[in-house]
């Protein structure tokens, strides 16, 4: 047996940071969890900065100031502020919408390093549709536009589903077009509202096909001019995706209200006792907290993933997948051709039909 | 000369780092790391000599120069490994040449 994980965690290396959960667009496919923090809720600027400057002590070196729409806290600057002054990295994860162009400016002066706004699709019509939100589009592109005016760099990211999947090609010459160096081509993941959704956005089989051969031809004809990184769709995979790089093992996420969580959807894990900044420090959180230690390494895995070869490469996949489609999160991802619930899972894809999107609301 | 398979760089090129990527040494991370949008890069001593120089200050024939004197290796040798690496970074939009 090896030493126990809590000994000797590995560093975070990013913090991801959910300033507030507002945001003006409800895009069925968000990440954020069905049951939204209020803003009565939020932690203050001084609690931020305080995380901040904890989590570059602990070793973080990149975060990512998202929510819902980050624009939507009135103190975003300082927060930036904080986390260039801790010496960390940051990265401004925005909806586009609600950011005018002396906001980004001062965001600018503050020490922002990077920006990453999302679209919904590369046609104006069907990119507000899927927002939910009239203009969403042609706020978005203004946004991109006051960004590379200010030589910061850009990130498109484009969330990937049945409504736009054919338009993969069409969402990364967009990106070029806008001016981002980088683009995201993630296949929607699914979790909070977009495991809700799935029966209105999971793509069929041949479509995924088709748009991974898309990108890969695009990663060579496009090589030098925007860098194109990818989220594939596992429902179709054989292998599971290594979430999170392993459950507290690279990242963590403070929510709204301080909650500290190994990922996005860790809180739908029932049974875990998540610890909160406003209670405890960052380092004794990432250390010490029982949620954090659930699954980290391997010890807590059961078959087909404890006696596997792959089990430090892929750690048994995702912990809230296993949990949201077998009821058991110590289960194998059954994504994994090797577990017994691999074959339904396919099934599960195929004979999802059409539905209405469920807009994601406070 | 270089070797026929290292990319063309020109020599007055001064390569630097973009506005949004970042070389920084961290001691809780247990050295120098390259931060970028997104992406965290840990360079190896040669890339690290590299990029050290790449402040757009010095052109890419008097980068040469130098490593080849700090590594004491053959300078067609360092020009073809420089401009390989310096080619790679500005793919991945890591660097401006």
């Amino acid at each position: 047996m090896v030493a126990p994980a809590q000994e000797s965690p590995p560093r975070p290396l990013g913090l991801l940071a959910e300033l507030t959960h507002r945001c003006p667009l409800g895009c069925p496919y968000c990440s954020n969890p069905l049951d939204l923090d209020a803003r009565a809720d939020e932690l203050d600027t001084a609690t931020w900065a305080r995380v901040m400057r904890e989590a570059a002590a602990l070793g973080v070196l990149q975060v990512h100031l998202s929510g819902g729409e980050p624009g939507a806290r009135r103190d975003l600057e300082h927060i930036v502020a904080a986390a260039r002054e801790a010496g960390l990295y940051t990265n401004l994860i925005t909806a586009g919408v609600g950011i005018s162009t002396a906001r980004l400016a001062a965001l600018a002066a503050a020490g922002l390093d990077h920006v990453q706004v999302s679209i919904q699709d590369s046609e104006a019509a069907s990119a507000d549709c899927i927002a939910g939100y009239d203009g969403a589009f042609a706020r978005k592109r203004a946004l991109a536009g006051d960004v590379v005016r200010l030589k910061l760099p850009l990130t498109v990211n484009a969330v990937i589903h049945r409504a736009n999947i054919e338009r993969v090609g069409a969402m990364i010459d967009l990106a070029l077009a806008l001016g981002a160096g980088r683009v995201e081509i993630a296949h929607a993941q699914y979790y909070g509202w977009a495991l809700k959704n799935r029966a209105a956005l999971m793509p069929a089989r041949e479509q995924v096909g088709r748009a991974i051969a898309v990108v890969e031809a695009m990663r060579e004809t496009h090589r030098g001019a925007i860098v194109i990184d990818s989220v594939v769709p596992d429902y179709y995979a054989r292998y599971p995706k290594p979430c999170v790089g392993g459950w507290g093992r690279r990242s963590l996420n403070v929510t709204p209200s301080g909650v500290v969580l190994p990922c996005h959807a860790a809180a739908t894990i029932p049974g875990l006792d998540f610890w909160n900044v406003r209670e405890y420090a960052l380092a004794d959180i990432w250390t010490s907290s029982p949620a954090f230690n659930a699954f980290r390494g391997t010890d807590w895995m059961v078959e087909p993933c404890a006696s596997c070869a792959r089990r430090s490469v892929d750690f048994g996949g995702c912990r809230c997948q296993a949990l949201a489609l077998t009821g058991d999160a110590r289960a194998a991802d059954p994504v994994c051709h090797l577990s017994p619930h691999h074959a339904g899972l396919a099934e599960l894809a195929r004979s999802d039909a059409d539905a209405a999107y469920v807009y994601r609301r406070i | 000369m270089q070797e026929p398979s290292a990319p063309d760089i020109a020599p007055d090129a001064r390569p630097r780092l973009p506005r949004g990527v970042r070389l920084v040494h961290n001691a809780a991370q247990g050295g120098w790391v390259l931060l970028a949008p997104e992406r965290i890069f840990r360079p190896d001593a040669v890339a690290l000599a590299i990029l050290q120089r790449c402040t757009g200050a010095a052109t890419f024939a008097a980068i040469v120069d130098d490593l080849a004197v700090e590594f004491t290796a053959p300078r067609q040798r360092i020009g073809a490994d420089v401009a390989t690496l310096l080619r790679s970074l500005a793919d991945k939009k890591l660097l401006e040449l």
